[in-house]
């Protein structure tokens, strides 16, 4: 499957957010998504996932027109982690995981036992099936944004579209989730795209980078060649230090603060 | 490891379902036979269900008082209880989608003013004396409806703020329209005279008109509402999760909430048109069935329906009893316990625990 954007302009009625964004993502890839805030790598994933009310360009997963696309044939091809995310408190982890079937079902929304292994499968995979019976109120900003990542897997996409995935998570979830993320594009060929704010878990899991700045594509490619000290300047507008960390393998991304005139 | 090769069919809702929904419909059922003895003439539950199977079979009634016990149960109890657990099983459903919809618990169609603007049609309806005829009948819930659906749009309008419906917006501008709608309802029945006033007296909350009519009036609306509803309810659940998160699970979202609206709004429409603006009863009941069997609407919506017949059957009788031989209108009783119910959710609701 392959991811292929050519968005012109995309944004709001008479507010244009994104311009000029162009890339493909071929299959079993992960692409981060990085910038300042404001920089437009939400309103990416929206207009990707068909929820920005307007984009001018193409958007294609393996040749079908996302544009022209049913919500429920878009839902077949994509599948969102949204950043921040309301779940209904009254609704049970496992209740949740299973709306991800949504696309895959007729309009009664019927489940079959293929389903249900689907869902379960999901919830094994993002570490929740301890918390299947549970509540969503009940559960912590973290777990609820495991259960939604089983409810994007569930959905059995091509594509994986992660909206900051890291951000409630502590150190030892958010490997495990990114290497999920890896796991899933190395051997279900998945293609993920990520909006990351962090920028050593971005060098640590990116294939490639896009970065974004003021809604414009300003920088993308392997990440080896994008997360260097004077690219990242040029994005972020601060002096930065790219180190590898002990032991090789790994680059390490930190500012350089201004020298303390008093110390 | 868990025992995950077998998927817990167990869990799916239709299971789920048997139980609870045989326990509250055997409750409505329970106080539809009571309703049918309970009033000016106490008729035994019993008796009464002997005199109904002897009117269907068309056995000709006992003698000594039997024509007459004959003509209360079937001409006068009977289309009333009916006519109750209609409108009770179409206030609580429509509660159930309002509520899931806005995603708000303290949605109810008397709330958001979907009630009192099918008040207004109605009026409207039968001061032009549309009931004269039996199509007429049937034609008061779709005034109902013309004028509910017309406040909710407004009210949903008013409410919005971006993509949010804050609680508070939602119960002001159902205030506000609700008190509109409600003046030029009293301005149309003063306006009107004579029959037509007493006919409009059921408004102050449901002294029902009497007879079949009604009952025939009110029962496809409700069962065309009911069933889309039921029909929705998957669609319900992913709504709830909001429209952008909905369509990114693949469902056209305006598109079900427009068909959700105006199903629920044709269900409340045609509880409103014969038995008058009966509060909190679609509030209450998709409450206490959410609290006791969860939030699945596949589950919940069924529930309600049943629920909702039982609850205004109970009220029903309640309203007969207390001051026999005198009766109360129905909605004084919902409201008398549907009232300290939404203080008890709104504070909920402040801390955040729906």
């Amino acid at each position: 499957m392959l991811l292929k954007t050519d968005i012109h302009r995309a944004g709001y009625d008479g507010l244009d957010i994104l311009q000029d964004i162009r890339f493909e993502l071929p299959p079993g890839r992960i692409m981060a998504v990085i910038g300042p805030n404001g920089s437009g790598k939400t309103t990416l994933i929206r207009a990707l996932s068909g929820v920005l009310p307007r984009v001018q360009g193409s958007m294609r997963v393996n040749g079908t027109d996302l544009l022209a696309a049913s919500e429920k044939e878009r839902a077949r091809l994509l599948a969102v982690v949204p950043q921040s995310t309301h779940i209904p408190p009254a609704f049970s982890v496992e209740e949740v995981v299973l709306l991800g079937r949504t696309p895959h079902l007729n309009w009664l929304g019927n489940t079959s036992g293929e389903d249900l292994q689907n869902a379960e499968e999901a919830m094994r995979r993002a570490d929740i099936l301890d918390l299947r019976d549970r509540l969503c109120g009940e559960l912590s900003a973290g777990e609820r944004q495991r259960v939604i990542l089983a409810r994007a897997l569930a959905q059995d996409t091509p594509v994986l579209l992660m909206d900051e995935p890291t951000s409630h998570l502590d150190l030892q979830y958010q490997v495990a989730f990114l290497t999920l993320a890896r796991e899933l594009a190395l051997e279900g060929d998945k293609t993920v795209l990520a909006a990351m704010h962090d920028l050593n878990l971005a060098a640590l899991f990116g294939d490639v980078v896009l970065a974004l700045n003021g809604g414009k594509a300003v920088a993308s490619g392997l990440t080896d060649e994008i997360l260097t000290a004077e690219k990242v300047e040029e994005i972020y507008g601060l002096p930065v230090a790219v180190l590898d960390a002990p032991g090789g393998g790994q680059r390490v991304i930190i500012p350089q603060l201004p020298a303390n005139p008093a110390g | 490891m868990r025992k995950s090769s077998t998927p817990r069919h167990l869990n799916s809702p239709v299971k789920t379902l048997a139980r609870p929904l045989l326990l509250t419909t055997a409750l409505a059922l329970l106080l539809a036979v009571l309703s049918v003895g309970v009033g000016a003439v106490n008729i035994p539950p019993g008796q009464a269900l002997a005199v109904l199977w002897d009117a269907l079979r068309g056995v000709p009634p006992a003698s000594g008082g039997g024509d007459i016990l004959r003509v209360i149960l079937v001409d006068l109890r009977l289309p009333r209880t009916l006519l109750m657990a209609l409108t009770g099983a179409a206030l609580a459903a429509s509660g159930a989608a309002y509520q899931g919809l806005f995603r708000n618990p303290l949605a109810d169609p008397y709330l958001i003013g979907a009630a009192s603007g099918a008040g207004l049609g109605a009026v409207a309806a039968i001061s032009l004396d549309w009931p004269s005829s039996a199509l007429g009948y049937l034609a008061v819930p779709l005034a109902s409806f013309a004028t509910a659906i017309i406040t909710v749009l407004i009210v949903y309008r008013m409410a919005r703020v971006g993509n949010t419906l804050p609680v508070t917006n939602l119960i002001l501008a159902g205030v506000a329209l609700s008190s509109f709608a409600t003046a030029l309802t009293s301005f149309l029945m003063i306006n009107a005279s004579g029959e037509l006033r007493r006919a409009l007296v059921w408004l102050l909350g449901g002294s029902t008109l009497s007879g079949w009519k009604p009952v025939i009036g009110q029962l496809p609306y409700t069962l065309i509402g009911c069933a889309v509803l039921l029909a929705m309810s998957y669609r319900l659940n992913v709504l709830q999760f909001g429209d952008e998160q909905a369509q990114q699970l693949g469902l056209n979202a305006r598109r079900s909430r427009t068909v959700v609206v105006a199903a629920a709004t044709l269900a409340t429409a045609s509880a409103v048109a014969f038995s008058g603006i009966i509060g909190f009863a679609g509030l209450i009941v998709p409450h206490i069935l959410r609290r006791i069997w969860g939030g699945d609407m596949r589950r919940l919506m069924p529930l309600s329906i049943a629920g909702g017949a039982a609850l205004l059957l109970a009220a029903d009788i309640l309203s007969r009893v207390i001051l026999a031989p005198q009766e109360l209108p129905v909605g004084i009783i919902t409201a008398l316990a549907g009232a300290p119910f939404f203080l008890a959710i709104l504070r909920r609701t402040k801390k955040g625990r729906w």
